[in-house]
């Protein structure tokens, strides 16, 4: 090359693309359409929260692979219908109908994936306490029914309608109290969890998600089937 | 077009038809006024029509608020002048259309005023829907008159000075409004102009497929080529002739399943036209939408030489972006639109000749990258296929390369987009 090369550079750095600027093309023969699977039909789900629902490592975006049927169904409807608001995921989902959504919830209700390892924390033992007395016994001067009365004594949800809360990050969980404080998310009615996220102070929300992020999510991390058990509260997710 | 037609006095003098009028006038919930009902045709079935009607036109659209009773009005219409309210339209009497007759209805369409003679905001498409034919309107007005009326009251407009003064739309009304029913033109067949008028009645398609000037009106000459959706920052792509942009290269079938199914086998519609497909045109007959595709594949292309749609001849971009777009086109696209960008349709729509990535506006393809997107869910298309969002994991830089290599490969002939049009449509709303 002459030592005039680096002054031509820029100019060969913009190139005149014509209309033929293409790969040759490839030819899929018999092949009509897309996989017909619910695989490739989630794939605007796939971005944030995984192919299979894995969620995103740092909590923003949950796993959803794993959680209960009825549960997942109940969200999408809540963030189609607006009770759940999430614009990303409104604007998703505004003109899917409910037998698709119950094909999608069913999708990621049967994937098993190992759960991710509990989440390290930075809280005084003494606080991290506070939050498992709030899992196991609950807070009764405040109206506050133990998390396991609802969500299982293994805390890996009921079917169909109540979720895990073990394997999330405690971003996540203190962010969804969070939201159902301010009334970015409601469920259907009666609404459980708008009531018990209504009493819980900042500090019991702090302990509560810190602990369980820190736990180990069991082997077999299935929801649990509902038998002959009674939520504590009546909940419009979970009718009895 | 229609049977000839037979008016029902709803308060006749005749004692013998009183009792009828009576029982007429408590379901309808009318006071006065008539409704014509077709040769041999029942309230019934007046209603039925009038629902299906009210349908093609998407009266429900505005009409009802995201969560609340249908056709109950109260919806927020943002406009660039600024934020109008629909009207309840169920037939309460204090609230609602109750107190409305057959011939205020049709008053209100055809002409553009109010009940009180007020002059309505085209907000309201009444450029468009003073075509339908009065049977039509009465089958409409019979459809809301049966439905449950719903008690809320119309919340006030909210608009800036000078709009907020009504008197102005006697200026806008004389340079852009043109009253008067739609006029079958007798060079073309019935399926045709049955087309023209639902494309240009009730369909009110030209609302956002004709491009809106400053003043919020449209020009002739411009008609169906295609525009910016002010405030809702979508791009409305052309349905004329043009090979290119337009309608062209498509059968009526690919016309007709886009409009009934929300996908053919060169699109799939999302957005504000996912919204329509959901509300309205899901529910066209064969007939009709086979009628509207006939009409749409002879729409003029616009007189002017240089239409905005048109080729722009070769363009110029960076071979850094290009490769930049073409690495991430890989990672992120190729897996469903493949490397020749022709997609697998109908679930994985062509990139390659799809006009509404190549408009000189680049707003839809930059969007559908941003945020992807569900077709409307049909009965064509039952389980649609998702685009993934990417605003969450792509940098605006990464978006604009991406975008770039897919507007000027395969042929395509787009011009490139820079990060800050990207950056821009962040924050455009996702749901109106």
């Amino acid at each position: 090359m002459t030592r005039h090369a680096p002054k031509l550079l820029p100019a060969l750095l913009l190139l005149l693309v014509p209309f033929s600027w293409a790969t040759a093309p490839v030819v899929h023969p018999g092949k009509q359409g897309p996989p017909d699977t619910m695989a490739a039909r989630v794939q605007g789900c796939s971005t944030c929260h995984g192919p299979a629902g894995e969620g995103t490592p740092n909590g923003e975006y949950p796993r959803i692979a794993g959680k209960p049927q009825g549960y997942l169904f109940n969200q999408l409807r809540n963030f189609r219908d607006g009770r759940r608001s999430y614009p990303p995921m409104n604007y998703l989902l505004a003109y899917l109908q409910d037998d698709y959504l119950m094909e999608m919830a069913a999708f990621f209700a049967s994937q098993r994936l190992a759960i991710a390892a509990p989440e390290a924390s930075r809280l005084p033992a003494a606080q991290l306490a506070k939050g498992a007395t709030l899992v196991r016994t609950g807070d009764a001067k405040r109206g506050i029914p133990a998390c396991m009365a609802c969500h299982g004594k293994a805390l890996t949800g009921i079917n169909s309608g109540i979720p895990g809360l073990i394997g999330l990050h405690s971003r996540y969980i203190s962010t969804q109290l969070q939201s159902w404080r301010s009334g970015t998310r409601s469920a259907n009615k009666p609404d459980c969890m708008r009531d018990v996220a209504m009493r819980l102070t900042q500090d019991q929300i702090t302990s509560v998600a810190a602990w369980l992020a820190l736990q180990s999510a069991p082997i077999q991390a299935a929801p649990a089937p509902p038998g002959r058990w009674k939520t504590p509260v009546p909940c419009g997710s979970q009718p009895q | 077009m229609n049977a000839p037609l037979r008016r029902i006095r709803l308060n006749p003098k005749p004692a013998a038809l009183a009792v009828l009028a009576v029982t007429l006038a408590l379901w309808f919930g009318i006071s006065a006024g008539a409704v014509f009902l077709g040769r041999g045709q029942s309230l019934d079935e007046a209603i039925k029509r009038g629902e299906y009607l009210a349908r093609v036109g998407d009266c429900i659209a505005c009409h009802t608020t995201h969560d609340g009773p249908a056709f109950a009005g109260g919806l927020a219409l943002p406009t660039p002048f600024g934020t109008l309210y629909s009207p309840n339209i169920t037939p309460d009497v204090q609230s609602g259309i109750g107190n409305w007759s057959a011939d205020d209805f049709y008053y209100m369409l055809h002409t553009g005023h109010s009940r009180d003679g007020s002059l309505l905001y085209p907000a309201m498409p009444f450029p468009a829907y003073t075509k339908v034919t009065r049977a039509d309107s009465d089958a409409i007005f019979a459809y809301l008159s049966s439905l449950k009326p719903i008690q809320q009251r119309n919340r006030l407009n909210e608009l800036r000075f000078p709009y907020n003064s009504r008197s102005l739309l006697s200026g806008w009304r004389a340079r852009y409004f043109r009253e008067g029913e739609y006029v079958p033109e007798p060079k073309h067949d019935a399926v045709w102009n049955r087309g023209a008028y639902l494309v240009q009645g009730l369909g009110h398609c030209g609302t956002c497929h004709t491009a809106i000037n400053a003043l919020g009106g449209s020009s002739e000459d411009r008609a169906f080529a295609g525009g910016l959706i002010p405030t809702q920052n979508w791009y409305a792509p052309s349905l004329t002739l043009n090979k290119e942009a337009g309608l062209g290269e498509w059968s009526f079938e690919d016309i007709a399943s886009l409009l009934k199914d929300g996908l053919s086998s060169h699109a799939a519609v999302y957005g504000p036209m996912a919204e329509v497909v959901h509300n309205s045109l899901q529910y066209l007959t064969d007939a009709d939408a086979h009628a509207m595709a006939v009409y749409l594949k002879t729409l003029p292309e616009p007189r002017e030489s240089r239409s905005p749609n048109a080729p722009r001849g070769a363009t110029t971009v960076s071979a850094s972006v290009l490769s930049r777009g073409h690495a991430i086109y890989n990672a992120h696209c190729a897996g469903c639109h493949l490397s020749t960008g022709r997609g697998e349709p109908p679930g994985y729509p062509p990139l390659a000749q799809n006009p509404s990535i190549q408009m000189e506006s680049a707003v839809n393809p930059i969007r559908m990258v941003l945020n992807g997107g569900y077709p409307p869910q049909t009965a064509g298309d039952p389980r649609p296929y998702g685009m993934p969002p990417f605003a969450q994991i792509m940098s605006d830089e990464d978006i604009a390369a991406v975008v770039t290599y897919i507007r000027v490969s395969w042929g395509n002939y787009g011009q490139p987009v820079t990060p800050g049009e990207v950056n821009a449509l962040r924050s455009a709303p996702l749901l109106d």
